[in-house]
């Protein structure tokens, strides 16, 4: 167990390492800062001093290590935009992004796995045929497409619902909370919905194709064979046979919910760590898009090794597998 | 700092609280005014960035000696009255009683220590300071601005130029201006503000949303129009997002609005497009200093050498088509580097060569180039209204006089990565856009017009390298000129020359492109400032 895990450890070190590299050295190649800190009427000497008090002079490795050695510990420099550490840049951002994924993420699970069950046990149903059309678009419809379509209907026509950002916060400590406020709550409503959409269909035409393999099995008709009542089985023996895979894709699906908040974010100025990226890109802000990409990859390292290790220790065969095999 | 940022926050609040209420019932400024902008804010330093939105959003909070109304015309701000008292000396005699919010009086010292500031290791006004050779106090309420040189036009060149209290700045360790380096945590003025405005600020999260609190006790609260008790800012970056937060009525005022947009905004309810001509002018370019363009086919010479080049292309592009189907009607053709409201445009110099593409081919042969030749072109795609568009109908109309345009249309920061003196201008041929932060002809002359690469230090941003030293010398003369007649003489001297040798080919005036509810009123300014004072809302 433990070498299992200090192997996966190291794995997610070296993971780290590359995307950091690679982060760094895209960056390389997104145009030059100098131009969007300063005016227009700065001399060419000042930019060049500039240039030069930022490090940007310097050999490429020299600039990677001092980069890596800093993020390390959790410090990215100073944000060449904002003019203030992008720690605390971060800090402030990371509440509403992680509110607005948390949300999407409840939505995705709580009207997903439901409507895969129910797709799976009435599969010519009316009902079923509709949620399988709906899942259709929202599988395939981009995601600042239906955002869009939301503040059209619902914020431009029928004005129900404001159209951006995330409404009156209250501070909780270093945390904000849109929870907690009427604004708030009406503010989150089309984002999360926006971000949700697709993932709720994927969970759900997943949780159908997993139900309709379990109800095949031997034991589920078994099961019926005793007379069990069927809410019993499709809920109890078949729902809990599908969710083992459901519980692994939903945990890395988390991840991507994070990471791909960056669209719905910008599509809703919603004031949150995507966004800063987004706005990071356009000003060629390098040390926020390299602390953003590195923070997204560590969110993912560490959901996969809480998923790998949750299920080393959940399925006793992949226990007696991994143990030949050596890791993966 | 901590603590000084709590006891500073609670004082405000308390004040805020304590002068809400007398707002309200003396003046009724009690509206709440909301506005949108595709950037953000990216400080509350107004010595920590040169730009338009920047300064123009810190006008609100700060001010300087002298401003211009909403009818661009100089008015006296912090500074009653000015005048020359010798060549190099200008007086100004400062507004008595005026207060920064934080109580504090406004004296002389704050405007040399001001002064003192820009001068500082992480200000990005030094051109401005470069203006003042040294700042005196003869009184409390008297300064004496001295210039390098004879300087007629120097007031104008101030307005920009905010002051911040001297006390309020040692106290909190701001003495320099914020700096754009790596290594330091800013500083406070970078977070937090002490001006002698017509507003404070409440809240600010960069990025998120700034919120400006009316200030009681502003010295010009009786002359200014606005009703406006709050006002809050958010950057919206998206086009769609802006455009549907406006019609929505969740925001008041949004800024810039796409040109393609207009005639939604015209048919929603409650909101209406906002335009007019910007002082900015878009132009074209090309290298005229390589002995061998960097991309093109041509080798061994440079054909944009030969004036008859230059000249066949400004026949060849036609501008009342670019204004029709790219710009839709809102653009106003050029003929000269400079905007009617710019100081020193004329009007009967403002044409330009006919669209005549026989002529151009007929010039083109003439320079030896009947079959034409093929050019690189760089363009942003993201800084002027429409810029992707203009380069690509330029190329179409270039391609009839057989001259073959590789577009290299990029993000803003690439583009001027590239173009830019800090890459030796690397560009044969290209787009660009200019607002003369003056509002005098003297700033793109010497800037634009101007030989590069000399003792002067002039022409920093004539990309091409367009050079006649005739014109070095009038931009020094027109520095120092302090008589208006002569003055404009050499202006249009050099605006003649730079025409005769198509130095560059100016295009057009974009427009503003801003969208408002029917519920305000605000100034549209031809520089895009939008200033909290003009705004009323109904």
């Amino acid at each position: 167990m433990i070498t299992f895990v200090l192997q996966r450890l190291i794995q997610s070190i070296v993971v780290m390492l590359t995307v950091a590299l690679i982060a760094f050295s895209l960056f390389r190649y997104v145009g030059d800062p100098i131009n969007n800190m300063v005016g227009q009427d700065t001399t060419i000497e000042e930019r060049e001093e500039l240039r030069e008090r930022l490090g940007l002079n310097d050999a490429f490795l020299l600039q990677f290590g001092r980069f890596a050695r800093n993020a390390a510990v959790g410090e990215f420099g100073f944000s060449y935009q904002h003019r203030r550490p992008v720690s605390e840049l971060i800090s402030e951002r990371l509440p509403a992004t992680l509110e607005l994924s948390l949300v999407s993420a409840i939505l995705a699970l709580v009207i997903g796995i439901p409507m895969g069950v129910y797709t799976a046990i009435r599969r010519h149903g009316a009902l079923s045929h509709t949620f399988m059309t709906v899942s259709l678009i929202g599988i395939s419809l981009p995601t600042f497409l239906i955002g869009i379509l939301l503040i059209l209907f619902f914020g431009v026509i029928l004005r129900w619902l404001p159209t951006f950002g995330r409404g009156d916060v209250v501070s909780l400590g270093w945390w904000t909370t849109g929870f907690l406020t009427a604004s708030g709550l009406k503010s989150l409503i089309m984002p999360a919905i926006t971000l949700a959409l697709f993932q709720m269909t994927l969970i759900m035409r997943l949780v159908r194709a997993e139900m309709l393999e379990v109800l095949r099995t031997d034991f589920v008709k078994f099961g019926r064979a005793r007379g069990l009542p069927d809410r019993y089985i499709h809920f109890i023996v078949a729902l809990k046979n599908t969710l083992v895979p459901v519980i692994t894709i939903t945990g890395l699906q988390l991840g991507s919910i994070i990471a791909f908040a960056i669209i719905t974010e910008s599509v809703f100025q919603w004031p949150g760590m995507g966004l800063l990226f987004i706005q990071a890109i356009g000003e060629v802000d390098i040390p926020v898009m390299a602390a953003y990409l590195v923070l997204i990859a560590f969110f993912f390292v560490v959901i996969n090794l809480i998923v790998d290790v949750l299920y080393y220790v959940v399925d006793p065969r992949l226990r007696v597998d991994r143990a030949g095999a050596g890791g993966h | 700092m901590k603590l000084a940022k709590l006891a500073l926050g609670g004082l405000l609040a308390g004040g805020l609280m304590a002068s809400a209420a007398n707002v309200a019932l003396a003046d009724g400024h009690e509206k709440t005014f909301r506005w949108a902008f595709q950037g953000t804010l990216q400080t509350l330093d107004p010595h920590g960035l040169f730009e338009t939105f920047t300064l123009g959003f810190q006008r609100n909070i700060y001010e300087g000696l002298v401003a211009r109304d909403a009818n661009m015309e100089m008015v006296g701000a912090l500074a009653e009255s000015w005048e020359n008292i010798n060549p190099t000396t200008w007086r100004f005699k400062l507004r008595k009683g005026v207060k920064f919010h934080d109580g504090s009086d406004f004296t002389a010292e704050d405007v040399v220590f001001s002064v003192d500031r820009i001068r500082s290791e992480g200000s990005d006004m030094k051109v401005v300071a470069g203006l003042i050779k040294e700042a005196k106090v003869v009184d409390d309420h008297t300064v004496d601005l001295i210039t390098p040189a004879p300087n007629p036009i120097m007031p104008l060149q101030l307005e920009i130029f905010y002051i911040m209290d001297k006390g309020w700045a040692e106290k909190n360790k701001a003495t320099g201006a914020t700096n754009v380096k790596g290594g330091d945590e800013g500083n406070f003025a970078n977070l937090n503000a002490n001006g002698t405005g017509p507003f404070t600020v409440e809240s600010r999260q960069s990025g998120v949303k700034t919120v400006l609190k009316r200030n009681p006790n502003y010295w010009g609260n009786a002359e200014i129009k606005t009703n406006i008790g709050t006002a809050v800012f958010t950057p919206i970056d998206q086009d769609a997002t802006r455009v549907a937060a406006l019609i929505s009525g969740n925001v008041d005022m949004a800024y810039p609005i796409p040109v393609q947009d207009w005639q939604r905004l015209k048919d929603a309810s409650g909101v209406k497009p906002l335009t007019g001509p910007e002082a900015r002018t878009i132009f074209l370019g090309f290298d005229q200093l390589r002995e061998e363009l960097t991309a093109s086919n041509i080798k061994g010479k440079n054909p944009f050498k030969d004036v008859r080049v230059r000249k066949a292309f400004m026949h060849a592009i036609n501008v009342e088509a670019i204004k029709k189907k790219v710009m839709r009607g809102a653009a106003t053709p050029a003929g000269l580097m400079i905007a009617p409201q710019i100081n020193g445009f004329k009007e009967a110099m403002n044409d330009r060569l006919a669209y005549d593409v026989d002529k151009a081919n007929a010039l083109m042969a003439e320079a030896g180039y009947p079959d034409g030749f093929e050019v690189t072109m760089d363009c942003p795609n993201n800084r002027y209204v429409n810029d992707e568009k203009i380069c690509q109908a330029a190329a179409s109309m270039l391609a009839r006089i057989k001259v073959k345009v590789n577009l290299l249309a990029q993000p803003k920061s690439k583009y001027f990565g590239k173009v830019l003196a800090q890459n030796g201008y690397d560009t044969s041929f290209f787009l660009l856009g200019w607002t003369p932060s003056t509002f005098d002809a003297h700033n793109p002359i010497s800037s634009l017009m101007a030989c590069r690469g000399g003792e002067d230090k002039l022409g920093a941003f004539n990309l091409g390298g367009y050079c006649n030293p005739k014109i070095n010398e009038l931009a020094a003369k027109i520095q120092s000129e302090t008589d208006q007649g002569k003055r404009q003489a050499m202006i249009d001297e050099a605006h003649q020359i730079h025409k005769d040798e198509v130095g560059h080919i100016p295009l057009h005036q974009q427009p503003l492109s801003w969208g408002v509810s029917e519920k305000v009123d605000v100034v549209q300014r031809p520089d895009n400032v939008f200033d909290l004072r003009d705004a009323v809302v109904k």
